[in-house]
């Protein structure tokens, strides 16, 4: 396809859908498995019925956040935003645009929970169909590749990453712009483009909604690295547990390549590019990169010692880019709009908005996306709701198995990669999960641990045997049969993980058991000098039966 | 590569071997196609056996010692055949939370099958997942990979007593 096609699909399409009302479904897993599915169907058959087609756009679209209040219906014209529908409810719907919502559906929309987020990343999930690429051309898709192959040479795009301070949204936070420009220098040929799809963290679930609900925003972000960097091939490396985004990522990669939007001289040019998917299977230590570009090649995900960074040897020896889905996802929005824009959002160090997974128990769970410096306070009881059942705010998991758990104290802390990072805990890729008073610290921490322990690959002794050890213990507290010398034994044991484990799986592991240590100590001597559980979750067996 | 390399017939003549091959060709016999492989003989035949390891390693030139390697280590992959049904439990963190211990307890208590594996009978297969992505709709469950979110202990007893599974 040549540049001026791409333009005029793009105008054709946007307005072939001048529909007189629109009617949005969402159909990312959550509502699907409460049959969005269904809800969109019958809305579809409701609208035939009355002979609407022409006017009535009822379609799928990707995750609109509010997963709570699933499966979603919105009306974007109208503004109105229906939760809990269901199949026999779309006479109703389709009866009352245009009129007074139906109250008994509605959803509030000027809550904060749609006012205070900033969509960039999220922009098009829940506007547009996932599955059509039309859809995504319609809304301005691929116009950035344009503008970067049509506009722009390889190292202003990089240099354009680079002025937007954007930083790797799979949770260390290194400059994007800064690991671009070490590839495209390194020597050596061929370069490959690699996205991060495995989102192992439980309780994170971004990535997986962006690849559902806009997999093409994820391929332009790819393809613009490439031409940037000087590469003709990458991955896409997905979970397997996420089937749904797996088979929507294959279809968009096909779309593309019939549109020519990948493969040889994409839109006239000289760059070619094309893409491929790779399953992961169910490890986690696959999450880190070094681990990840093994399995791609077929191999067990095992890391290997850095330097030398992917960046200079990666796959198969080559130089090679490796970036977070939702890294790439936030690449057109900035050559789009330029770095200036990306960099007025956010704060001083941390540019740009992220994505949140709200889970555990918090009123609105979902996924919203903020601009960076929000308070966790402002995330988990204006947009997030607070807690439900009246009950007490507890603490705060982010960063999953490698992070660490943030107690009330620090909610008025900003979050960016260096605050969360003060406080011993790291931004992650996203996920926060939240505590009320009915959760026990030291069973979080043995949580954590036990995942760890089985997730550790094996191949360093630190991490292999450490992390069985930290689990023992914690498991002997957790049953009031620790001693005080056992808690110290703990400590010394994180330390040394911490500091002579391979890969970032190990290092980080003792992060949960330190932030709980250093925020709940109360907790663990409760246990181990009272013997009893504050929270009432650790079943502690007491003296007299153990005697029997 | 040697010259007289030919491909390994497939172990049986069922039909099935051949989505097998074809994924095989799709990647160029390439040894970096090892994990896709895998993922087409467990969807095709549902679990990893010996001579479809065997049949593998040897079209794709891989050790079999590097086969089995790879199938160990990703969790996703059975080396055994799995259930009529099955159950998966979402393990994650806000699963967790929301208490999906008790639903592995009643699993255990009323069939006596734990994680991995499956029932005497052949009937059900219990698996704890890592994390399926559907934390908002915490704990999250997959009957026969259909995703249920809310799970009670009444859910699962009830849909145990539509496949006909007794139990007690």
């Amino acid at each position: 396809m040549l540049p001026e096609e791409l333009i005029e699909l793009a105008e054709s399409r946007a307005s072939a859908e001048a529909y007189r009302h629109r009617l949005y479904v969402c159909t990312a897993a959550g509502c699907l498995s409460c049959s969005g599915d269904k809800v969109r169907d019958a809305l579809i058959a409701e609208v035939r019925k009355r002979g609407l087609e022409k006017e009535y756009l009822v379609k799928g679209v990707g995750c609109m956040g509010l997963c709570v209040e699933g499966p979603l219906v919105y009306l974007p014209g109208e503004d109105v935003l229906y939760g809990k529908a269901t199949p026999d409810d779309a006479p109703d719907i389709i009866k009352a645009v245009g009129h007074k919502p139906v109250e008994r559906l509605q959803s509030n929309t000027v809550v904060p929970f749609f006012t205070r987020q900033k969509k960039i990343v999220l922009e098009n999930c829940g506007a547009i169909d996932p599955e059509k690429i039309e859809d995504y051309l319609a809304v301005g898709g691929y116009m950035s590749l344009h503008k970067a192959l049509t506009e722009m040479t390889p190292d202003e795009v990089r240099h354009e990453v680079r002025d937007s301070g954007l930083r790797g949204r799979g949770g260390a936070g290194y400059p994007t712009g800064l690991k671009w420009g070490t590839v495209r220098k390194a020597p050596g040929q061929p370069k490959y483009v690699v996205c991060n799809g495995d989102e192992g963290d439980p309780g994170a679930f971004m990535d997986r909604s962006v690849l559902e609900g806009d997999p093409h925003r994820v391929i332009e972000g790819m393809a613009i690295a490439a031409y940037a960097v000087g590469a003709n091939q990458g991955f896409v490396y997905v979970r397997a547990e996420y089937p749904l985004a797996v088979e929507r990522m294959q279809k968009a990669i096909r779309q593309a390549q019939r549109t020519e939007l990948l493969g040889q001289n994409i839109l006239g040019s000289q760059f070619s590019f094309n893409l491929e998917i790779r399953l992961g299977a169910g490890a986690f230590v696959c999450g880190e990169e070094t681990a990840l570009l093994s399995s791609v090649e077929g191999r067990r995900g095992n890391p290997r010692p850095r330097p030398p960074y992917p960046a200079e040897h990666g796959l198969w020896g080559c130089p090679t880019l490796i970036n977070n889905v939702e890294t790439f996802a936030s690449i057109a929005p900035i050559i789009r709009n330029g770095a200036d824009w990306y960099s007025a959002i956010g704060t001083e160090k941390s540019k740009g908005t992220k994505v949140f997974a709200l889970a555990g128990r918090i009123k609105n769970t979902g996924l919203v996306e903020v601009p960076m410096g929000l308070t966790l306070r402002e995330i988990i009881f204006d947009i997030g709701g607070g807690i439900p059942d009246g009950r007490q705010f507890k603490a705060v998991q982010t960063g999953g198995p490698s992070g660490g758990c943030i107690p009330a104290q620090f909610l008025d802390m900003p979050v960016d990669y260096e605050s969360l990072a003060q406080v011993g805990s790291i931004m992650g890729s996203g996920g926060m999960i939240v505590m009320d008073d009915t959760s026990c610290m030291v069973d979080v921490a043995k949580f954590f641990m036990e995942f760890c322990r089985s997730e550790s690959c094996g191949k360093c002794v630190p991490c292999r045997v450490g992390t069985v050890h930290m689990h023992d213990i914690l498991c002997k507290i957790s049953s009031g049969k620790a001693t005080l010398t056992d808690l110290a034994l703990l400590e010394e044991l994180t330390d040394m993980v911490k500091a002579t484990s391979l890969c970032g799986l190990g290092q980080s592991a003792p992060n949960p058991v330190l932030s709980a240590l250093r925020y709940f100590r109360d907790e663990f001597m409760a246990h181990i000098v009272d013997k009893t559980c504050p929270a009432g979750v650790c079943r502690i067996e007491r003296p007299a039966e153990v005697m029997a | 590569m040697p010259l007289n390399f030919t491909q390994p017939l497939p172990p049986t003549d069922d039909k099935r071997w051949r989505i097998v091959s074809t994924t095989m060709r799709r990647h160029g016999q390439s040894q970096n196609a090892l994990i896709e492989t895998l993922h087409t003989v467990q969807q095709t035949f549902g679990y990893l056996d010996e001579s479809a390891l065997r049949f593998v390693a040897e079209s794709l030139r891989v050790p079999l010692s590097q086969v089995y390697g790879v199938a160990t280590f990703y969790h996703f992959f059975s080396l055994k055949p799995q259930g009529e049904h099955s159950i998966v439990l979402c393990t994650g963190t806000a699963c967790y939370i929301k208490g999906v211990q008790s639903l592995l307890d009643v699993l255990q208590n009323s069939l006596h099958v734990k994680p991995g594996e499956t029932t005497p009978d052949g009937k059900l297969s219990v698996v704890a997942a890592r994390c399926v992505g559907s934390c908002s709709l915490a704990p999250v469950v997959l009957f026969d990979g259909e995703l249920v979110g809310s799970i009670t202990t009444d859910m699962i007893k009830d849909r145990l007593r539509r496949w006909g599974i007794d139990a007690a």
